[in-house]
């Protein structure tokens, strides 16, 4: 049982990083967007926000998932990783823009002001001066987004994708046994431990100046 | 010729007008000091010519290139390329705006090398030589934080020069200082006087701008009141509402 859900591991892992890999990105693009001066763009960008998250991830990924054949015709493709990860990405990439967005505007007017007095352009000003003190800032809830997500992986299970979660569902309900959730329990736990570790490390190699 | 040429500039917020009509030229060498009251516009005046605010009215111009046009509508236009400008002029702000991930030598270094392009190891070496003549020898590893204000300011300084600007603005500088600090960053400045830096400085320091200005000029709602060489306004002004202003801050 414990080897039949390891496996299913390896799936839960593609969607978790393929997820921060879109998504951490694509928030940056969100948060600008938002953020835009242009009203139309940041009214646009914010309804966008609030859909997302406000609906149900698991409605999303249903959605993401069966939606291009119930509006297209186009038939459900059996690699459920590319539905699973657009729709786990377009969600974080949601809640990241707003924890973005929270950061660039906690960035003093001053630094962008000094930047643009040396001459930086728009685009190395936001990269070199304004991002990295953003990054800084705004770990701790990122970290709590990253162990959400990865307890979140779980909801794959609805477009039954043979993710670990799936798996162990599968193996309670052909044995009637409530071991296999425990057993996902602990590797949720686990898999956590390692992020809480991880992220704590960026942190602090992170921390050598005072903000 | 002119480093910094403005004719007739206003600006307003709102219905607020802080600069109404301000004409200045500054040549090469000249170390100008602007004082007045808080609110008179002499922050306003210092935005306005960096190029942080525009103006509503009226033309800027460094080294006799305008960075202003009117369009054909008869409308103010500020230039494309006001890096360009940007490159003439450096700013020392009042609260230092130090890069506060980046090490004393990357604060001073990063923009001659990303903006300008310059050479990575030329540049350090500079950058080194000009810390060492601000009395900031070794400090070039640390970061902003583990330096005191009057130090803080000082690497703002030595950013400032390390563009090698035409001319050099200073927005209070020493306003955001412990008194016991301001001293080292006022001789900092006095040294640069000395090596006929063109200055433009609003200060709040009146020993120091008599001590260390060309010219003076005393600014109050809006306008340029007086100006003059330092001993005929500080000493011998004729004017009102300056000895009046000058009275208070000797009192």
């Amino acid at each position: 049982m414990i080897i039949q859900m390891s496996q299913g591991l390896g799936k839960t892992c593609a969607i978790f990083f393929l997820t921060l890999i879109f998504s951490l990105p694509l928030g940056i693009i969100i948060a600008l967007l938002r953020m835009s001066k242009n009203k139309i763009v940041s009214k646009i960008t914010q309804f966008i926000v609030s859909v997302l998250r406000g609906t149900p991830l698991m409605l999303q990924l249903l959605a993401v998932t069966y939606g291009p054949y119930y509006i297209f015709g186009v038939s459900v493709s059996r690699n459920k990783l590319i539905p699973v990860v657009v729709a786990f990405a377009i969600n974080y990439a949601a809640y990241f823009s707003e924890i973005y967005r929270g950061g660039i505007e906690s960035i003093s007017i001053g630094q962008h002001e000094a930047a643009t007095i040396l001459g930086y352009s728009k685009f190395q000003t936001f990269v070199r001066i304004i991002l990295p003190q953003v990054i800084r800032r705004i770990l701790p809830s990122i970290t709590n987004e990253i162990v959400t997500l990865v307890k979140d992986t779980s909801i794959a299970f609805t477009v039954s994708y043979q993710e670990m979660f799936t798996i162990g569902k599968q193996i309670a309900n052909s044995q009637t046994s409530f071991t296999p959730f425990l057993v996902a329990g602990v590797f949720y736990y686990i898999f956590n431990a390692i992020v809480g570790f991880v992220m704590g490390r960026v942190e602090k190699s992170m921390s050598y100046y005072q903000q | 010729m002119n480093v910094l040429t403005i004719n007739n500039i206003k600006k307003s917020f709102g219905d607020n007008e802080v600069l109404k009509d301000i004409s200045l030229a500054v040549n090469k060498g000249e170390v100008v000091s602007i004082i007045g009251p808080s609110g008179g516009g002499k922050s306003t005046l210092l935005r306005c010519a960096t190029l942080l605010e525009t103006v509503d009215d009226g033309i800027i111009s460094y080294m006799g290139d305008d960075v202003t046009y009117i369009d054909a509508k008869g409308k103010l236009c500020y230039k494309k390329d006001l890096n360009k400008f940007r490159k003439v002029f450096g700013l020392v702000f009042q609260n230092f705006n130090l890069f506060p991930h980046y090490s004393v030598l990357k604060n001073i270094t990063d923009a001659p090398i990303k903006v300008l392009k310059r050479d990575k190891n030329e540049v350090v070496s500079e950058a080194m030589a000009l810390l060492k003549k601000m009395g900031l020898e070794g400090k070039e590893n640390l970061y902003p934080c583990e330096l005191s204000g009057g130090m803080q300011q000082r690497v703002s300084i030595v950013r400032a020069l390390a563009m090698k600007p035409e001319i050099l603005f200073f927005d209070e500088p020493t306003s955001a200082l412990d008194p016991e600090l301001t001293g080292e960053v006022l001789k900092v400045i006095k040294q640069l006087a000395d090596e006929k830096m063109t200055m433009v400085i609003v200060t709040h320091e009146m020993a120091f701008a008599k001590a260390v200005s060309d010219r003076v000029i005393f600014m109050d709602g809006g306008v340029i009141v007086e100006q003059g060489k330092p001993e005929d306004l500080f000493e011998n002004t004729m004017n009102e509402r300056t000895k009046q202003f000058l009275q208070n801050y000797n009192k």
